[in-house]
């Protein structure tokens, strides 16, 4: 049987723009995923926290406080020392991100970056392309 | 992750490899099943909470709320919150999450070790809950959780599946709900062990606690306790003094608790009654009669799940041949299951 992929869409800091991560997972549930919101100003370790016990595929970061380079290493960081595997996860972030800064988080292991514009269908045909590539040990998507 | 690895894991209070064996029974894996069989003897000491009700009316919030309570109380608590599914794409939107506190960094519950908190789709199914609810909750149980709340989908009128996982089920409701008729009709009202009335700040509140009352003294029990008191009127009953001594009878009679959830008020009482609701399940046998009850329910299901699966994998029996019977009218649908039984019972069962 072929597993649901989850996805965790959170909103990290003190950013409040909230209308594109509502939007986001709306589409992303009408794609037939499983998606956790996390709500408004959650702070990195509650978001690593999230995305260990829901076991997601992928965490979906939106962000347009323009502390990305900070925040966005910080839920990595989190999420192993919660025994979460980022080898297993994918990770994206959304928002407003400079052209620089998406090379220095892609550096930092991110795997995808969407500024504002990205037509949904594109987030959609991603996840769905990444994740199997993201082989979980000892099982198949 | 292999199964013994989760195993262990679970044994050693490792929540990746909790969280894994979730997805694996959500999933229907077979690793699922070896999990929830080698694991099973870890079970049965949990608390099992259920919270419906209407969509709306703060389920999510108590929830939080009662998970903070419990946490003061020195309590581990996983909870299972289980949100619709759509049945059209799969894809399911769940928020039950959003409403846990967080920021106080001393009791953040997002963070905290005792509390583990997993979202459930429902993935189509009617009842309230998913599939797999209750082979969850017993994950939760076996990973030492004292206290495991379910939180169904916001329920409608029939969604009693509650009663199938849960030791202690809470029905919550907000004033202005509608008039008696809805109050008396079968299915969610009739499952309560605890009534809330949340949301009291909004007024009205009064009488729908007066409504519910009257609903729980229509229950037949109830009824043969009143029908020993003499001069039973309106006054004392509405003055609370007949509900009061229906209490002190061997019964369970299901209290109503006034809360507003976001504030807070009103959680301490009903955590009061959640525990007093596990004494007298202990302390009368019901425990063990309801796990009885529930346990009987469920190998049962898991039998049929059984034989359809030995029906779909018996290259013996010509299932087409039989269809083809039915369609040409030689025979009826009834018979033909009869007939297939019987040669299934006499061919074996592998």
């Amino acid at each position: 049987m072929d597993r649901k992929i989850r996805v965790l869409v959170a909103k990290v800091g003190l950013d409040g723009h909230d209308r594109g991560a509502k939007v986001v997972a709306r589409f992303l549930r009408d794609a037939g995923f499983e998606v956790i919101y996390t709500g408004l100003h959650r702070t990195p370790e509650e978001v690593a926290m999230a995305a260990v016990q829901e076991d997601v595929d992928v965490v979906g970061i939106s962000l347009h406080s323009g502390a990305h380079l900070t925040l966005v290493p910080k839920v990595m960081k989190y999420i192993e020392e919660f025994g979460g595997d980022l080898n297993e996860l994918v990770v994206i972030v959304g928002g407003i991100v400079p052209a620089d800064d998406i090379d220095k988080l892609k550096e930092m292991g991110v795997d995808e970056v969407f500024i504002p514009g990205t037509p949904i269908e594109k987030i959609i045909d991603y996840i769905k392309a990444r994740v199997p590539e993201k082989k979980r040990t000892g099982e198949k998507v | 992750m292999n199964v013994e690895d989760i195993v262990t894991g679970i044994e050693k209070g490792n929540r990746r490899a909790l969280a894994r064996a979730i997805t694996y029974v959500e999933n229907e894996y077979p690793e699922g099943k070896e999990i929830m069989k080698k694991i099973y003897h870890r079970t049965g000491n949990a608390h099992v909470i259920g919270i419906t009700g209407f969509p709306g009316v703060g389920k999510s919030t108590t929830v939080s709320k009662l998970i903070q309570k419990f946490r003061e109380k020195g309590k581990k608590v996983g909870v299972v919150a289980v949100d619709p599914g759509s049945p059209f794409t799969g894809g399911a939107l769940l928020g039950d999450r959003l409403r846990m506190e967080g920021y106080d960094v001393s009791k953040n519950l997002w963070v905290d070790p005792g509390v583990f908190f997993r979202s459930m789709s429902s993935r189509g199914k009617a009842g309230g809950l998913a599939a797999k609810t209750g082979d969850v909750t017993r994950l939760l149980d076996a990973f030492g959780f004292d206290v495991i709340i379910v939180e169904t989908v916001g329920a409608g009128q029939s969604e009693v599946d509650i009663v199938e996982v849960a030791d202690t089920t809470i029905v919550v409701m907000m004033p202005e709900m509608g008039d008696e008729i809805q109050i008396n009709k079968a299915g969610i009202l009739e499952i309560g062990d605890i009534y809330v009335v949340n949301k009291a700040d909004l007024g009205g509140a009064e009488k729908t606690v007066k409504w519910l009352k009257s609903m729980i003294m229509m229950d037949q029990e109830a009824v043969d306790i009143l029908s020993k008191t003499s001069h039973a009127d309106e006054a004392r009953v509405e003055s609370g003094e007949i509900f009061e001594r229906m209490k002190k009878g061997k019964d369970w009679i299901p209290p109503v608790v006034v809360t507003v959830a976001d504030k807070g008020e009103g959680i301490g009482e009903l955590v009061s009654s959640i525990e007093e609701h596990f004494e007298y399940l202990k302390n009368t046998g019901k425990l063990v009669e309801r796990r009885v009850r529930r346990l009987s329910r469920e190998v049962f299901d898991l039998i049929m799940d059984e034989i359809r699966q030995i029906l779909a994998r018996n290259d013996r029996i010509d299932f087409r041949n039989h269809i083809e019977r039915v369609v040409k009218g030689e025979i009826d649908p009834h018979s033909t299951a009869e007939d297939i039984v019987e040669e299934l019972l006499r061919l074996g069962c592998r």
